[in-house]
C-alpha cells in the first residue's frame, strides 16, 4: 500500500499532486507540500542514516532545522551532502540516500547561479509564527515603516498584514554589529530539476535593520535514556507537526515520555487520529499521566516495532515521543551580544538584555512554554555508553562524564573535548541536555553551568551561496594594459601582478620558457627589445609644497631636482624598512611625477594621503593616481637610440642632448609623449609614455620602426633577469619588511644632510645599525647549471653539524643568465658584504647542500658602461 | 558589520573603511632628539584597552578622508570623536 501512514485528509499537502522520489533503493510517493522527512514517514520509514562515528542506525527526530539526526545525501537533481531530510522539500524525481558517515561533493561544477542583495528596513521580524506576524502587523500599521518578515518555511496561505515584505524559505543565519543580519533564501531548490537556470538558486540577503524582532520559537529538547538514539524515537512536538501539516502519523502505538505538560496535548491529538498512546511522565506529581513518576530504562529490539521498559513494565510500541522541555531559540539574540539568564521555572534560558535594538517575542521569550525541571539524569551505569546527549556527534553521557572526570569544568571546554554541540545542528535539541549532564556530573546546576556560545551560522550555509557571483571571472577585476590584445595575439603567457595581467614571456614555436627568456635577454643586451611597462604605478604630485613633501617621504632629496631631471628614490616605513622604490621626475617647479612598483601603487598613494591628511595638513600638496592615464613602453638595448630616432625625428637623442636620468617632452610616432631616459636593465633604455588610448598605436609604431633591427618584445621574466643581473632589488621579492635601504646596498640613496625623512630615526637604532644584518649579495652556484630555489636557506658549513644550525639567510631571486653564462641568485645573507669571495652553501630541493660563491649583488656590468649604449 | 559614520559621507558599512590604530599619537617634532627608547615607544607602543579607544579610520572606499572616532573594543559600539 502506498503511503500507509498518511491520513485521508488533513495537513497542508496537496493530495492531487503525487510526487515520485527514490530513497536508497526504494521508490516511493509523497505529495506536493511534503518534506523528504514527512514523505518518508508517510511510507513508514523512520531510519534514514547511520551515525558518523559509531555507525548506529538513526531516524527522523524533529520536523525542522533543529533535526539532529536525519542527515541524508541528495543525489539528484544535483548532488549535495549532508542535508536534513526535515528541511528538503519534496519534488518529483528527487533521489536521496541514507547518509553513512560523511557525504560526498559533486564532481561536476555546480550549474546553478547564486547571488546576493542588500536590504534596509526600519523593522526586521524573524519568524512568521503568530508572534512574528503580530509584531510585523504592529510595526507596519503604526508607522508605515519598511518592515521585512522572514520565515524559513515555504509560503503558507495565512493572511499577511499589509505593507509587510515577506521572505519565505529564508533563514537568518547571522546577527552582527549594528543590526546587520545575513539571511539565506532558497529560491529554486524546491523545484528540483524544473528549477530555471537563469534564476539564482539561493540568494544571500544582507539586511541592515533599525530594529529587530526575534519571534524564532523554541526547540523541544531530548531526554537521556539508554538507546535514546534509535529510529522511532522522536520529539513529541514533531509528531504533532507531521500530523497537522502533512497528515502523517508517525506511528500507531506510541509511548509519550515527557518531563512537562506540553506533551499531553500531543497525546490527545494523536489519540484523536487513532493512535494508541501511553503517557509516561517523569514527574511523580502528574495526575493525568498513565505512568507518573516513570523512568524509561531500556529499549528492546531493533525492528520497526520495539519494546520499551518503562516504570518496570514492558510496552510494545512503534514510536517513542519525547519532550524534555523547550529551549527558546536565542541563537541570533546571543550572536547580537544579548545576555541570557536561566529560568528555573521553565528550565530554560531566556533573553536578559542586549545593547542592540532587538526584542524577543513569543515562545522565544518563554511565552506559553510549559514549566519544566531539569531532565532526569540516569544513575551512572554501563548504559551511559549508549545514552546519547548529542546524536549527530555520537556524544554520550559517558563521554561527558569522562570530560568532567578529566578535570574540565567549563561547558565550553566540555564542548571542545567531546565535540557535543559542534555538528550541523549546533545542538539545537541537546544544548540544555549537555549543560544538565555537565551540571549533574559536577554537582552543580544548569543555571551555573550555562550553555556554550552561539556562533553564526544558525544553519549550515553552502560556500556557493556565500561566494554568490564572486566566482571565476567576477572574483576579482582583471586590469589590462592597452597593448594586451597584441600580447595575446603574439602568444604571450601572462602572470598576475596584483590585479594586472602582465605579459610574462613570448614563446615562439617550440620554445620553452628558458629558451624564450634567454632569447629575450640576448635581444635586450645585444640588440633592441621592448616591454610593456604600463602597469607601473604613477602618481602626479602637485602643489607649492610638493618638493618639501617628497623630501619628507623619500630617503634622498627631491627639492634639488632640476626640471627635466629624474631621480631614483626609496621610501621607508616609520620603522626604517624599505616600503617602495621608484623614480621621481620633476615636471615643473610645483609638479612631480612619481613612479611606484606595480603591486604597491595604491599603497603608496594611501601612504601619501595619510601623511598629508593626518600629520602635514599645512602642506599645499595634491596627489592623483595617473597609472591608468599613461601607457608606457620600455625601449631597451644598444639599438634603442636608433629606433627612437626613427619614430621621434624632432627629438635630439644623442647622449649630450638627452643624458641618463632626464626626461623630455617629444612627439613619438606622431603622438604626444614623455620620454624618460631611465633603465631597469643597465642597458641604454628609454621609457616612452603616451596617453593610454595611444598605447596600442605607440606599441605598433615601435614594432614597425624596430623591425629591421629585430626588435624583440619581452615580458616580466626577462625584465627580472635583466634587473637581477644588475643587482636592482624588487621590493616585495628581495625585501620582506625587515630590510633597510643599506641592507639592499642602497646606502648611497640615504641623504647626508640632517633633514628628517620618514623612517630615518629608526635607521640609527641599535638593531638597524648592526653590522651583521642580512645584506643583499649575489650568489654564483659552483655548478653553473644549478638553479637555486627562491627561499633556499644559506648555511656556512657542510656537513651541517648539530642543530640548531646557524642560518645565514635565504635566496630571494634566482635565474639562469645568458649574459653570465651560468645560473645566479640574489640572497639576503648575514654580514653578506663582508663575505664576498667566500664559499657558502644553499639548501636544494633534494635535501642536499650546494656550494655557492658570494659576490657583489651587481653581477653584470658593475662599472655601468652600458647605460649610454 | 559595524555601521561607521564618516563625518563627510554619513553612516556606511565597515567594509568601506580602513583601520588606522590609536588616534592622537603625533609624529615627533624632532625625531633625532629622541632617545632610542622614546622613539621605540612612539613606534610600537599603543593603548590596547578593554573598553573605549580613540581610533583613526580612513574612509578608503569612499571619500578617502581620515577621521577619528571612539570605539568600544568589547561591544564595537562606535561614537564620534569627543
Amino acid at each position: 500500500m502506498s503511503q500507509p501512514f498518511r491520513h485521508a485528509d488533513g495537513g497542508l499537502v496537496d493530495r492531487t499532486r503525487p510526487l515520485t522520489f527514490r530513497f536508497g533503493d526504494r521508490t516511493m510517493t509523497g505529495y506536493a507540500g511534503d518534506t523528504l522527512a514527512s514523505a518518508l514517514l508517510a511510507n513508514g520509514v523512520h531510519g534514514v542514516a547511520s551515525s558518523v562515528n559509531l555507525g548506529r542506525p538513526r531516524g527522523i527526530v524533529a520536523a525542522g532545522v533543529e533535526e539532529p539526526s536525519a542527515v541524508v545525501q541528495i543525489e539528484a537533481p544535483f548532488p549535495e551532502p549532508m542535508l536534513t531530510a526535515t528541511t528538503v522539500e519534496l519534488h518529483d524525481g528527487l533521489v536521496a540516500h541514507p547518509l553513512r558517515g560523511q557525504g560526498w561533493l559533486a564532481p561536476d561544477p555546480d550549474p546553478a547561479r547564486y547571488d546576493a542583495v542588500w536590504a534596509h528596513c526600519e523593522v526586521l521580524v524573524v519568524g512568521a509564527g503568530p508572534a512574528g506576524i503580530a509584531a510585523a502587523a504592529d510595526a507596519a500599521a503604526a508607522t508605515g515603516d519598511r518592515v521585512i518578515l522572514v520565515d524559513e518555511r515555504p509560503p503558507r496561505t495565512s493572511k499577511l498584514p499589509a505593507g509587510v515584505r515577506l521572505l519565505t524559505r529564508t533563514t537568518v543565519v547571522g546577527y552582527y554589529d549594528d543590526n546587520f543580519l545575513v539571511a539565506v533564501q532558497r529560491r529554486t531548490n524546491h523545484l528540483g530539476s524544473a528549477a530555471p537556470l537563469e534564476q539564482a538558486r539561493e540568494r544571500l540577503w544582507r539586511i541592515r535593520a533599525g530594529r529587530v524582532v526575534l519571534a524564532t520559537g523554541a526547540h523541544e529538547q531530548l531526554i537521556p535514556f539508554p538507546d535514546n538514539d534509535r529510529p522511532g524515537i522522536m520529539l513529541a512536538g514533531a509528531a504533532l507537526v507531521y500530523l497537522r501539516d502533512y497528515g502523517v502519523l508517525v506511528g500507531r502505538r506510541a509511548l509519550v515520555y515527557t518531563t512537562n505538560d506540553s506533551a499531553y496535548a500531543v497525546a490527545d491529538e494523536l489519540r484523536g487520529a487513532g493512535v494508541d498512546v501511553v503517557v509516561a511522565d517523569t514527574r511523580a506529581d502528574a495526575p493525568s499521566a498513565d505512568l507518573p513518576g516513570a523512568r524509561l530504562t531500556a529499549v528492546l529490539g531493533d525492528r520497526r516495532a520495539f519494546g520499551v521498559r518503562v516504570a518496570d513494565r514492558q510496552l510494545d510500541v512503534d514510536v517513542v515521543l519525547v519532550s524534555g522541555g523547550f529551549s527558546p531559540v536565542l541563537h541570533l539574540y546571543s550572536q547580537a551580544g544579548g545576555r541570557l539568564r536561566y529560568d528555573d521555572g521553565l528550565g530554560a534560558l531566556l533573553p536578559d538584555g542586549c545593547r542592540q535594538r532587538v526584542e524577543v517575542f513569543g515562545s522565544a521569550a518563554g511565552v506559553g512554554l510549559p514549566r519544566c525541571g531539569p531532565p532526569p539524569m540516569p544513575e551512572p551505569s554501563d548504559a551511559d555508553g549508549w545514552t546519547f546527549v548529542d546524536l549527530q556527534r555520537d556524544v554520550t553521557i559517558a563521554e561527558v562524564r569522562r570530560a568532567t572526570g578529566a578535570g574540565l569544568r567549563s561547558v565550553e571546554h566540555v564542548k571542545r573535548y567531546t565535540t557535543a554541540g559542534t555538528a550541523h545542528d549546533q545542538g539545537k535539541t541537546s544544548g540544555l541536555l549537555t549543560s544538565a549532564t555537565v551540571a549533574a556530573a559536577l554537582g552543580s546546576s544548569a543555571a551555573e553551568v550555562g550553555v556554550t556560545t552561539f556562533r553564526p551560522p544558525y544553519v549550515p550555509v553552502s560556500f556557493a551561496t556565500l561566494a554568490g557571483r564572486d566566482r571565476a571571472d567576477l572574483f576579482d577585476p582583471a586590469r589590462l594594459t592597452p597593448m594586451h590584445d597584441w600580447h595575446l595575439a603574439r602568444g604571450a603567457t601572462f602572470e598576475n601582478v596584483g590585479q594586472w595581467k602582465r605579459a610574462w614571456y613570448y614563446p615562439r614555436d617550440g620554445e620553452d620558457m628558458a629558451a624564450t627568456v634567454a632569447r629575450e635577454c640576448r635581444a635586450a643586451r645585444t640588440g633592441v627589445a621592448m616591454m610593456d611597462a604600463s602597469t607601473l604605478g604613477k602618481i602626479d604630485v602637485q602643489g607649492p609644497d610638493a618638493g618639501e613633501f617628497l623630501d619628507r617621504l623619500y630617503t634622498n632629496v627631491m627639492t634639488t631636482l632640476a626640471i627635466g631631471a629624474v631621480r631614483y628614490g626609496v621610501m621607508c616605513r616609520l620603522d626604517g624598512m624599505v616600503f617602495d622604490d621608484g623614480t621621481v621626475a620633476r615636471l615643473a617647479a610645483d609638479r612631480f611625477l612619481v613612479t611606484t612598483t606595480t603591486g604597491n601603487a595604491a599603497a603608496v598613494l594611501d601612504w601619501m594621503e595619510e601623511w598629508l591628511q593626518t600629520e602635514w595638513p599645512n602642506l599645499g600638496v595634491w596627489c592623483t593616481s595617473v597609472t591608468e592615464q599613461w601607457a608606457t613602453v620600455a625601449l631597451v638595448g644598444p639599438g634603442a637610440r636608433a629606433v627612437l630616432a626613427r619614430v621621434a625625428p624632432d627629438l635630439a637623442v644623442d647622449v649630450e642632448s638627452f643624458p641618463f636620468m632626464r626626461w623630455r617632452e617629444a612627439t613619438v610616432a606622431g603622438l604626444p609623449a614623455r620620454v624618460f631616459r631611465i633603465s631597469f636593465s643597465g642597458e641604454l633604455a628609454y621609457e616612452v609614455n603616451v596617453a593610454t588610448w595611444h598605447g596600442y598605436a605607440l606599441w605598433q609604431a615601435l614594432t614597425t620602426a624596430g623591425a629591421e633591427a629585430g626588435i624583440t618584445p619581452y615580458g616580466t621574466e626577462t625584465m627580472h633577469v635583466l634587473r637581477a643581473e644588475k643587482g636592482y632589488p624588487i621590493v616585495g621579492q628581495d625585501t620582506d619588511g625587515t630590510v633597510t635601504p643599506d641592507d639592499l646596498g642602497l646606502g648611497w640613496a640615504l641623504r647626508k644632510s640632517t633633514k628628517d625623512f620618514v623612517g630615518r630615526r629608526s635607521l640609527s637604532r641599535p638593531d638597524t645599525a648592526r653590522s651583521d644584518r642580512k645584506q643583499l649579495v649575489g650568489l654564483l652556484p659552483e655548478d653553473p647549471a644549478l638553479l637555486l630555489v627562491e627561499g633556499a636557506h644559506i648555511v656556512e658549513h657542510t656537513p651541517l653539524g648539530p642543530p640548531p644550525v646557524p642560518y645565514l639567510g635565504h635566496v630571494t631571486s634566482s635565474y639562469p643568465s645568458a649574459a653570465l653564462g651560468q645560473t645566479f641568485a640574489l640572497a639576503l645573507v648575514a654580514s653578506g658584504r663582508q663575505r664576498i669571495g667566500e664559499r657558502l652553501y644553499a639548501t636544494t630541493m633534494d635535501g642536499k647542500l650546494a656550494p655557492v660563491q658570494v659576490t657583489s649583488h651587481v653581477l653584470y656590468d658593475p662599472e655601468g658602461a652600458r647605460r649610454d649604449g | 558589520m559595524m555601521l561607521i559614520t564618516c563625518p563627510w559621507c554619513g553612516p556606511r558599512n565597515e567594509t568601506e573603511f580602513h583601520y588606522g590604530g590609536e588616534a592622537g599619537v603625533a609624529y615627533p617634532t624632532d625625531p633625532a632628539a629622541l632617545s632610542d627608547e622614546e622613539w621605540g615607544r612612539f613606534l610600537f607602543v599603543r593603548a590596547n584597552p578593554k573598553g573605549v579607544l580613540h581610533e583613526r579610520w580612513s574612509h578608503s572606499a569612499g571619500c578617502r578622508r581620515w577621521f577619528s572616532l571612539h570605539r568600544d573594543t568589547v561591544t564595537h559600539e562606535v561614537g564620534p570623536a569627543r
